[in-house]
């Protein structure tokens, strides 16, 4: 079905023209104009800081939302490994063009090809503006910045700051942001959750907020909203998201006419740590950093990985033949190296072949000891050390391996209570990162006019599967310099809009919906907590909807979360009352938009008859077990229409590739 | 193992607080503290009372956000570690764990054991940033930093501004989170032009804000999980004083 909202509006011209002509073209806004123009931006992760404070710069009048206590702690905070971005630094043939490339194939030929070329484009002024910021990217003793390379690539285009890349970014986002808030120019709300979008004659006009200590429901208005919350990956209870992170404000805008697309193209991350038991309440990523010099393998023989599970067996005493390198073995090209969502599946099959190492038998090796040997030697020869002894260069590669991981193999001995320099870590793969999301076209604007979707809410660069490194590009390039341009096309023509009073009716309407769901959520007075309800949620899409789908497993996985849903309505239990500053409340109204994605993910994953990227559909694989695209039926983006309470109709945006040759991608 | 919790609970800003005493009897060494917290909350709720309220968000240790106050010391008795981070295997079958709020006139209690830090925004605000507007910025590589430079400012960016320096101070100072920032873009060229006026601006800030005085007692360093140096503050202290001299600011 066609359908003429989903126009993606990409700008005519060549490729590498695009945004170039866009930019010098886009009607402006006059800065007396921008002073009284009101936008709301919610979420101050990546994008939404960088967002908020970039249009407060240029003289809009801004208001930030978080639901953190401040919004320095977005989960941004958290990425670990790096961002990309096509500098060319270390002369190995980078650019513009090759990280384009990279990413439309990492997406596995499922993203939109103007908007990544405007990715890449961008992605060096990112750098040049962080740096300017005073963000501590990590350098050599010349003084020049530092490179690493990620996955799926095979060049080193990797901005660092050790494995606190995230961290470091965000705080500069965070910098300016407060540096907007100090000038008056951006008023922040902290603890704030946006409950809902208020829409008045078609457009996006404000939101319902609740303030989340006092309890009370709040209307903003906006001539402008920018949702920046982040993604849904804990719609699977267990994932690397923050506790917080949640689906709410995205799925909110949804259910007032947002089209979401691809909900079912989720990233599995290869290299999180185990889970530990029933208490578990997140999972913790190792940096896929740690793919550039660590070895994955799994005993090659069964009874040694039987062993080990039982603990009869170290992994130091399985020789090197007995080992399996299978990324290496499968992946010659690539190794190690290969995309998050091959490296993922691949140590599943492992596993579920009975190859796997912890106590459930759910994890593989990722080992340094090569990597310790081969840096104490060249820390040797640094050194002019002759024939030095093998406990001199394991001392001295540690030495080096601490000096780039430190911090990430300290983590992992605080978590495991196992030191990872003398013993493999144990990884297994874990819910990641969400590809899917609002539709958004070439301004970022969702199908409600002037509702903006930025950073992971959108769905519109990573295509199925998302390269390392690339979000806290995405977010930054959506941020500092993509939507600063693209909301002027549409606010330019809004100049004549008065702030509209949040007494009128479209308000106050949203305000009683908002407070009639927190009203029943608290008198359903039920038997089991939020948790329980979450925890249930989780099994049943990590089951079905998980790193591997099928039909019938979507079918029932459908008909569990209905059913789990009505129980939802009917049973939990929610403490307290809506005036106060109410935990569990505020996990409740999260987790009951949850119960309604779950069911939109795995129709989804049920409609698309093809595997790619993050979606492995099992029924279509090739004999060697990789995924199979149906490029003939499936080059679309699914972008769902709610038309009814949970009812969804499917809209189709065909992707076109005028620069790129699709091809079955291939690592080997 | 069975663990005894003393919690302070307190129901908002304007009303006193007390200890309530639980037990818990399935507490395994694999949980986080917090992942013990999520057991009491559940235990709670099933029980028809009303669970804890505890900031918390990534539980890996760098947003910043957990923030409890145990057995008298911020993020418990590990060294260099969040209170998400800290697991049960550092305690033992049958103890007894006090949990508090941080202790601050400039982080009131919210409820039980969350604490209003909005103070440190309102530092940063004040001049925790580089005055560079987004877009036109020179090529990253035309300003070269030696490594160490870099690595030093870095390791004073670490800061995730928890406010453990605070909680663990006898004064409540905040010397420590503000000097790590002021350090961070003092070692850094960037920083160099508002290098004075940040000095003077943050510190007033966190004047105003109720912080007390620094003494140079070392707990907030020897407490901080991210173990930000005291030398730190011995670089604000330069900076401060100098830029009072010579800083020319209305």
């Amino acid at each position: 079905m066609t359908n003429s909202k989903l126009d993606a509006k990409i700008p005519e011209g060549s490729i590498d023209q695009k945004w170039t002509k866009y930019k010098s073209s886009v009607p402006l806004v006059n800065p007396a104009n921008k002073r009284s123009l009101e936008i709301i931006v919610v979420g101050t992760g990546l994008a939404g800081a960088s967002a908020a404070s970039t249009l407060a710069e240029m003289g809009y009048k801004v208001k930030a939302f978080c639901f953190q206590d401040s919004p320095r702690r977005a989960h941004s905070i958290a990425a670990q490994g790096g961002i990309n971005a096509a500098k060319n630094y270390q002369n190995d043939g980078d650019s513009v063009y090759r990280l384009f490339y990279d990413t439309i194939k990492g997406g596995d030929y499922r993203s939109r090809e103007g908007n990544v070329h405007r990715l890449a484009e961008v992605s060096s002024n990112i750098i040049d503006q962080c740096v300017a910021q005073g963000v501590p990217f990590a350098r050599e003793y010349g003084g020049l910045l530092s490179n690493r390379s990620f996955g799926g690539t095979q060049v080193q285009r990797t901005f660092y700051a050790a494995g606190q890349t995230g961290q470091q970014l965000l705080l500069g986002a965070y910098s300016s942001l407060q540096r907007q808030v100090g000038m008056g120019n951006v008023k922040l709300y902290a603890r704030h959750e946006m409950m809902d979008v208020v829409v008045i004659d078609g457009k996006a006009r404000g939101i319902i907020a609740r303030d989340l200590v006092s309890g009370k429901l709040e209307r903003h208005f906006g001539h402008a909203v920018v949702l920046a919350s982040g993604g849904y990956g804990n719609v699977f209870f267990l994932s690397t998201n923050a506790m917080g992170s949640n689906v709410t404000a995205a799925w909110k805008a949804h259910k007032k006419g947002a089209y979401f697309a691809n909900p079912c193209f989720t990233q599995i991350h290869p290299t999180c740590i185990p889970v530990s038991g029933d208490h578990q309440s997140k999972l913790t990523l190792m940096s896929e950093s740690l793919r550039n010099d660590g070895r994955i393998w799994v005993p090659a023989k069964q009874e040694d990985a039987a062993a080990v599970r039982a603990g009869q067996l170290k992994p130091n005493d399985i020789a090197e033949e007995n080992r399996d390198y299978y990324l290496e073995r499968r992946y010659p090209a690539f190794g190690n190296l290969v995309p998050r969502d091959v490296a993922s599946r691949a140590a599943k099959e492992r596993c579920d072949a009975g190859f796997g190492v912890n106590k459930t038998g759910q994890a593989v090796y990722l080992d340094y000891a090569s990597a310790i040997e081969r840096y104490g030697k060249i820390e040797a020869t640094k050194q002019n050390l002759t024939h030095p002894d093998k406990a001199t260069i394991t001392a001295l590669g540690k030495a080096v391996v601490k000096e780039k991981y430190g911090n990430l193999f300290d983590m992992y001995e605080q978590i495991t209570g196992v030191n990872p320099y003398n013993e493999p870590m144990q990884i297994y793969p874990a819910v990641h990162y969400t590809m899917g999301g609002l539709w958004v076209d070439y301004n970022l604007m969702t199908t409600v006019p002037g509702l903006y979707a930025i950073g992971e809410a959108n769905f519109s660069d990573h295509g199925a599967n998302r390269l390392g490194a690339s979000a806290l590009m995405q977010g930054l390039a959506d941020g500092y310099f993509v939507l600063p341009y693209t909301i002027g096309a549409y606010l330019s023509t809004e100049i004549r809009t008065k702030s509209i009073p949040t007494d009128h009716e479209a308000f106050a309407e949203a305000e009683n919906k908002v407070q009639q769901t927190i009203d029943t959520l608290i008198n359903i007075k039920g038997t089991k907590s939020v948790d329980y309800y979450h925890k249930r949620l989780g099994k049943i899409i990590w089951d079905q909807c998980g790193m591997a789908r099928n039909e019938a497993g979507l079918k029932a996985a459908i008909a569990e979360v209905q059913a789990l849903r009505a129980e939802f309505w009917s049973n939990v239990r929610v403490p307290g009352t809506a005036n106060e500053f109410n935990t569990e409340l505020e996990k409740a109204s999260r987790v009951a938009d949850f119960l309604e994605l779950g069911e939109l993910m795995c129709m989804d994953a049920l409609n698309r008859n093809e595997s790619c990227g993050g979606h492995f559909r099992e029924e279509f694989q090739t004999e060697e077990g990789e995924a199979q695209r149906d490029d003939a039926n499936y080059s679309y983006v699914a972008a769902w229409e709610l038309t009814g309470d949970n009812q969804w109709t499917l809209n189709k945006e065909e992707l076109k590739y005028e620069n790129i040759k699709i091809a079955a991608r291939s690592y080997k | 193992m069975k663990i005894t919790l003393k919690v302070w609970r307190q129901k908002n800003t304007n009303t006193s607080g007390q200890f309530e005493t639980y037990k818990l009897d399935h507490v395994s060494e694999d949980m986080s503290f917090l992942e013990m917290f999520d057991v009491l909350n559940e235990q709670l709720i099933n029980e028809g009372k009303e669970p804890v309220v505890f900031d918390h968000d990534c539980r890996e240790g760098i947003c910043g956000m957990c923030s409890m106050y145990i057995n008298g010391r911020p993020h418990g008795p590990k060294h260099g570690v969040t209170t998400c981070q800290l697991h049960m295997r550092s305690f033992k079958d049958g103890d007894i764990i006090v949990v508090e709020p941080w202790r601050a006139a400039a982080f009131p209690v919210l409820k039980d054991l969350s604490v209003d830090r909005s103070s440190f925004d309102r530092i940063m605000s004040a001049g925790g940033f580089v005055s560079v507007n987004a877009g036109n910025a020179q090529d990253a590589n035309n300003l070269p930093i030696g490594k160490e430079i870099a690595d030093e400012a870095f390791m004073s960016a670490a800061c995730i501004g928890c406010g453990a320096c605070v909680a663990a101070c006898k004064n409540a100072s905040a010397m420590l989170f503000v000097s790590a920032k002021v350090s961070q873009l003092a070692l850094l060229p960037q920083g160099q032009p508002e290098a004075k006026r940040r000095a003077i601006a943050m510190v007033n800030q966190m004047d105003a804000e109720g912080f007390g005085a620094c003494t140079n007692t070392g707990a907030c360093s020897a407490e901080c999980p991210k173990e930000i140096s005291l030398s730190n503050i011995a670089r604000l202290n330069r900076e401060y004083l100098s830029a009072s001299f010579t800083a020319q600011v209305d």
